[in-house]
């Protein structure tokens, strides 16, 4: 199992990277090569040029200002894992992350990366949908800016061309202390969920839900932030019926199948899931209101 | 002579150059001039091959050569040789070294190419032409079984590889007096090998010497020589066959494949050592495994759960070949009756191809299914009786006064099954005090007011151990006092070395740092059988329990002589022996080596035999039997359908141990095998033979963070039919263990009522099960 | 037309260079070119973890880098662990607890651990078991190696 022969290009700036891009025919970025090196070493993927942007510093950096939380693509998942002002700001990005693959992977593996890839039941796609980030790409002539929802064409596919490289995700991060949770189900530790939801969840001093945000990942393919949903619940009572009537309607998420998992268990776990994070989160923001 | 270290936690000797990085695996051995293989493999389930074209593959820049079937010369162009022969297979088919015409399952190799590196090898595969006309392929063995199935083989007319029966006693009498009749039908799949080593071979053939030395991360080194010798029509003794340190071997790598024979072959034409070293996804569609057994058993048992026949019907999925003979459906049959004491049986079964890979044994062969099978009975008529099921266990355990007992079937060795000593009751006893089993159901019940879904379950077998034929020993004493131990027996990571050196420095007295093992080479000992069926460490524990006695013996005797004293006043310390009374009247054991081994000009002593050496291939006087009762706890999620295995109690008897610390490491290891059966492990075909999951993303093997703490308690009841008491513990782990936590799942459930009918037992499967009699809200 | 370069890695606390295909990886390069063969490929698409090094104090999966991603980088395998005849703790620990049988993925598990342990004294059981998850280990059923990291914990707490 070894990679086919390629020509390997190592550039240090985003203006060779591009300018490189815009020049190969059939070439393929290696970032954090956690998806895209087994792949090659089964020669699932044999490009003639592998592009590393391992040397481009500039896209590894984490910003956070004014409510709004950017990160280069090349910052890898461990620099986020334990950056203290994400946790601070965005705490449910310590807990989703904690679910990717493992501390030999988490060193190597990127935002960027991840957001490529695009496996459907992956966090950090999740997160993104989660909290509307949209995503910069840049190619020779110029850069555009591409909300989450319009970034997954189709499965395991992002809307970004040949010559286009993306370099950073940006986030608006919530303002006001909140609940959040991410709860997933895989069959091991560090594997791939099969299933996984994230709430962000606001309530006042009545328990009555101000703002929520769920999304859920790997029953579609891409993450489906449930915004019916979240219109739903805005003003209700954080009850059990609350979470009851989340869970039933999850269930009727449209789901996807494959040889492990049948449409009708996604709708299982998406429900049972999404009952369980809104749960948390919800217990969550109770105690940040008793402790405020 | 006191036991100073059998018996003990004697720290291993192979762990520091493991430890260091230092081992020498095959991939790392390093011939000068080492060319790369690398296989092209068939992407079909069933094909012909219309035509194949390797021109513009060795054309690639630093490819060697690339051989298919009809490069292959004679004599080596014939099937590969059935080593275990037997009446009952109707159609020994096994695969060509290269395939010639038909290919029978994903991964048959076809093409072997040879080059600098591996690399560029694996670069000359999609090179090749080839031309295929796909043919119709037998998948699901139970259809693959109907009479008007597509076949596996082109020329066959159906695909019924053997048909076996095992009886005893009178089973229409037994039935048609029973209380109750009962039924229970479930699929067992046991998954692969996936040791973390991959099968590898470095062949290097000397021409000047016509001689062939090759290295081989193989259970069973005398196995390749013996048919390599077959197979290139050479004398054993121009084959030199060496398992190096070898990662892992679990049944798999205990066999005999084509790879052998091809490395072998191209290093002979091309004057080069050769390498192949096996890929993780050549692994799952090359190395065997042991996948589907389908079970319908009918039980009579009267009103107190007294068990007293079994009959019935399996159907096992051979694969497209049958490389083992009937090893593994004969084991899966003859312990079936496991620890109880049954009438009646009357069991068949079919073998059946299918375009899969071959199955032959894994970790335990047939004895895991054996044994869940039989542990699947009795949670049959405890459900039935609303008896519980350890007092169903205890109502039909053979009792410790019935040994030896005699099941009433015929090993697959010929012999009759006889379990030697143990005491089934007891230790189904400390089993359950270990688990704190009586308060179990008060946990339960508190946990099940909190929504937690808590469930216990019961397993209980037997293994037979040790089974023959033999493993030899040689102990050698040279003149500095230093002792040689060769073995035949190789080790894939059972600290065979270690044992041996305990057994030996006991027996002659000597420290462990004087003692030098050497295994798994064909050039160092004569013969041997292989490393598979827990049997290595009762055979030459008992050898070299033998040879190193004869060893002593020979060295007092003389030492008698020359000491002028009586041989009774005799004793050995630290390899010097002396006179019990006269301590200053001494003699060392290079000493006597030196005079029984003079030079030219010399001459042994009168009365005594040359060289301070013993060999010995005493074996085990029958198969001592091994004996378990595990618990486990589990916790099921209804939301999800997972499983979380709480803990896991294991109460063992493999007789005396020679290294508990070994032991309980292989009882521990076996347990996590077997909740990976249980739990994890499936190797999935699609309809048309494809495999589904040929990677470690897909194909889950257990990890640290969904073991449970697993502990251990021994019993001891030292087997009778060898000196040192010893029964085998490499599979006793493993046997029992899937039958526990299914068992455990279900009592988690009985408010819905599951019952479960296959393993592995995934989150989705137990769902669906729960669901379909309840409505469930999460 | 093979791609080359050469490169300079600080392994075990030695420059070594060599010239290599771009396309091995750094496992084939240790491997091969350095004849550091403690580390082992195990399955080459980075699940079993017995290739772990740690690269930069950083362990990671040796079979989905490059070599030439290695050049100007301090790479510590297996070999760079014991100092002469003298075991890393952790090396200690696993010998001592059994935890290991045929060792053909304990190298990864020593350099997980070792990475790991160095940046975490106090660790728990539950921690150990998730640091290790990324390794596989066919023999062990884990047991051993998560009490040897306990073991070696203290150990290594204590110096």
């Amino acid at each position: 199992m070894k990679p086919a022969p390629f020509k390997y290009h190592d550039p240090k700036t985003l203006s060779e990277l591009v300018e490189l891009m815009s020049n190969l025919e059939d070439a393929k970025i290696l970032a954090g090569g956690q998806s895209l090196m087994p792949m090659m070493n089964m020669r699932y993927v044999t490009p003639e040029d592998v592009i590393d942007i391992n040397g481009v510093n500039e896209l590894d950096f984490i910003k956070l200002e004014n409510d709004h939380l950017t990160i280069g693509s090349m910052t890898r998942q461990k620099d986020i894992l334990s950056n203290q002002k994400i946790f601070d700001k965005a705490p449910i990005f310590r807990e989703a992350l904690n679910h990717v693959g493992h501390i030999q992977t988490r060193s190597r593996g990127t935002i960027g990366g991840s957001l490529c890839h695009l496996d459907p039941s992956a966090e950090i796609p999740a997160l993104a949908s989660l909290y509307d980030a949209s995503l910069t790409v840049v190619n020779r002539e110029g850069s555009r800016e591409i909300h989450i929802d319009e970034w997954v064409l189709a499965y395991m596919m992002p809307s970004i061309s040949d010559e286009e490289v993306l370099t950073s995700i940006s986030i608006p991060v919530w303002k006001n202390p909140h609940g959040y949770a991410f709860i997933e189900f895989a069959r091991r530790h560090g594997d791939f969920a099969v299933c996984g939801a994230g709430t962000l969840v606001e309530i006042d001093a009545n328990d009555i839900i101000s703002k929520v945000a769920i999304v859920v990942a790997g029953v579609d393919v891409k993450p489906l932030r449930l915004s019916t949903l979240e219109t739903d619940l805005i003003g209700k009572k954080a009850t059990k019926d609350t979470l009851e009537y989340a869970c039933s309607s999850a269930k009727k998420i449209e789901a996807i199948s494959d040889v492990y998992f049948s449409t009708q268990y996604r709708q299982r776990l998406a429900g049972t899931l999404i009952k369980r994070s809104l749960e948390v989160a919800i217990e969550r923001a109770r105690i940040i209101n008793n402790d405020g | 002579m006191g036991a100073r270290f059998f018996g003990a936690d004697v720290l291993r000797a192979e762990d520091r150059t493991l430890l260091k990085g230092s081992g020498q695996y095959v991939d790392d051995i390093r011939l000068e001039g080492t060319l790369h293989g690398a296989f092209l493999r068939s992407p079909h389930a069933h094909a012909i091959i219309k035509s194949i074209d390797t021109t513009k593959a060795k054309e690639l820049d630093g490819v060697h050569a690339v051989y298919t079937y009809d490069e292959i010369e004679e004599p080596l162009n014939q099937p590969i040789k059935q080593p275990y022969p037997h009446p009952l297979i109707r159609k020994d088919i096994l695969g060509y070294p290269l395939a010639k015409e038909e290919v029978c399952h994903v991964g048959e190799a076809i093409a072997f190419i040879v080059a600098d590196t591996r690399h560029i090898a694996e670069d000359a595969i999609p090179l090749i032409e080839i031309e295929f006309e796909t043919l119709e392929a037998a998948v699901r063995v139970r259809e693959a079984a109907l009479p008007n199935a597509p076949t596996a083989h082109k020329d066959s007319k159906d695909n019924i590889a053997a048909e076996l029966n095992i009886k005893f006693g009178d089973i229409e009498d037994t039935f048609s007096s029973a209380d109750h009749v009962l039924e229970t039908s479930f699929l067992q799949h046991r998954g692969g090998c996936h040791a973390m080593e991959g099968r590898a071979i470095l062949a290097s053939y000397n021409s000047s010497l016509d001689e062939l030395t090759s290295w081989s991360a193989t259970q069973c080194p005398y196995l390749i020589r013996r048919s390599l010798a077959g197979h290139f029509q050479m004398p054993e003794s121009r084959i030199r066959i060496i398992s190096p340190d070898v990662g892992g071997g679990f049944g798999p790598k205990a066999g005999f494949y084509a790879e052998e024979i091809i490395t072998a072959f191209a290093s002979k034409k091309l004057g080069k050592p050769v390498k192949w070293i096996e890929d993780r996804q050549e692994h799952f569609v090359t190395t065997n495994t042991q996948r589907d057994s389908w079970w319908d058993l009918k039980i009579a048992c009267d009103n107190k759960g007294r068990i007293s026949g079994v009959r019935g019907k399996i159907i096992t999925d051979q694969g497209a070949y049958i490389p083992w003979g009937l090893l593994l459906a004969f084991t899966s049959m003859t312990p079936l009756p496991g620890p109880y004491k049954i009438l009646s049986m009357d069991i068949d079964q079919q073998v059946v191809f299918t375009n899969t890979v071959p199955n032959t044994p894994v970790r335990g062969a047939g004895r895991p299914n054996a044994a869940y099978a039989m542990e699947r009975v009795i949670e049959t008529v405890s459900r039935h009786l609303k008896i519980g099921s350890a007092e169903i266990r205890r109502r039909n355990f053979v009792e410790k006064k019935d040994f030896p007992y005699k099941t009433g079937l015929i090993h697959f060795n010929g012999t009759p099954m006889s379990y030697d000593s143990g005491d089934y009751h007891q230790l189904l006893e400390k089993a359950l005090d270990l688990a704190d089993f009586d308060n179990f159901f008060e946990r339960q019940k508190q946990a099940r007011e909190n929504g937690q879904f808590l469930g216990i379950g019961i397993s209980s077998c037997i293994e037979d151990t040790g089974n023959g034929p033999y493993e030899g020993v040689t102990v050698r004493v040279d003149t500095m006092g230093k002792v040689y131990v060769s073995s035949g027996a190789a080790s894939q990571g059972q600290g065979h070395k270690t044992v041996l050196t305990q057994i030996v420095a006991d027996q002659l007295s000597v420290n462990i740092e004087d003692i030098h093992v050497e295994i798994g080479d064909t050039s160092k000992f004569p013969q041997g059988v292989g490393t598979v069926a827990s049997r290595v460490g009762v055979n030459i524990g008992t050898a070299a329990f033998s040879a190193a006695n004869e060893v002593r013996e020979k060295a007092l005797n003389l030492a008698a002589d020359i000491l002028e004293t009586d041989l009774e006043d005799l004793e050995i310390e630290d390899g010097i022996i002396r006179d019990k009374s006269r301590k200053n009247l001494t003699i060392s054991l290079g000493e006597i080596a030196l005079k029984l081994a003079p030079m030219s000009g010399g001459a042994v002593p009168a009365g005594h035999s040359a060289s301070l050496e013993s060999t010995s291939y005493q074996a085990s006087n029958g198969m001592p039997h091994a004996s378990g009762s595990n618990v486990c706890e589990v916790e099921v999620d209804i939301g999800t359908g997972e499983v979380k295995v709480l803990n896991y109690c294991v109460a063992h008897d493999c007789g005396k141990k020679i290294n508990p610390m070994i032991v309980e490491g292989q009882i521990v290891g076996g347990v996590v095998h077997g909740i990976g059966n249980a739990l994890f492990e499936e190797m999935i075909y699609d309809d048309g033979g494809q495999p589904q999951n040929t990677n470690y993303g897909e194909y889950l093997l257990p990890l640290a963070t969904e073991m449970p703490p697993i502990k251990v308690i021994h019993q001891e009841t030292p087997s009778p039919l060898n000196p040192l008491g010893l029964k085998g513990a490499g599979e006793g782990g493993t046997i029992p263990a899937a039958a526990a936590i299914v068992s455990a799942i279900e009592n988690a459930l009985t408010e819905f009522n599951v019952v479960i009918d296959r393993y592995p037992v995934t989150p989705e499967y137990l769902c669906n099960l729960i669901d379909k009699e309840n409505q469930i809200e999460v | 037309m093979a791609d080359n370069r050469e490169i300079t890695i600080k392994v075990n606390g030695k420059d070594m260079t060599t010239y290599v295909e771009t396309r091995l990886s750094l496992g084939d390069v240790l491997r091969e070119h350095f004849h550091l063969t403690g580390t082992h490929l195990g399955c080459e698409h980075g699940v079993c973890g017995a290739c772990t090094v740690v690269v930069d104090g950083e362990p990671i999966r040796s079979c989905l880098m490059l070599g030439v991603q290695a050049h100007g980088k301090e790479v510590t395998t297996v070999e760079g662990l014991s100092k002469g005849e003298d075991l890393h703790p952790i090396q200690e620990a696993f010998w001592k607890n059994h935890g290991l049988q045929c060792g053909y993925c304990t190298p990864g598990f020593l350099t997980t651990l070792f990475s790991f342990l160095e940046n975490n004294s106090d660790p728990t059981e539950r921690e150990i078991r998730e640091a290790i998850s990324g390794n596989i280990c066919r023999c062990t059923g884990y047991q051993n190696i998560v009490n040897a990291a306990l073991d070696a914990a203290k150990v290594m707490k204590g110096s």
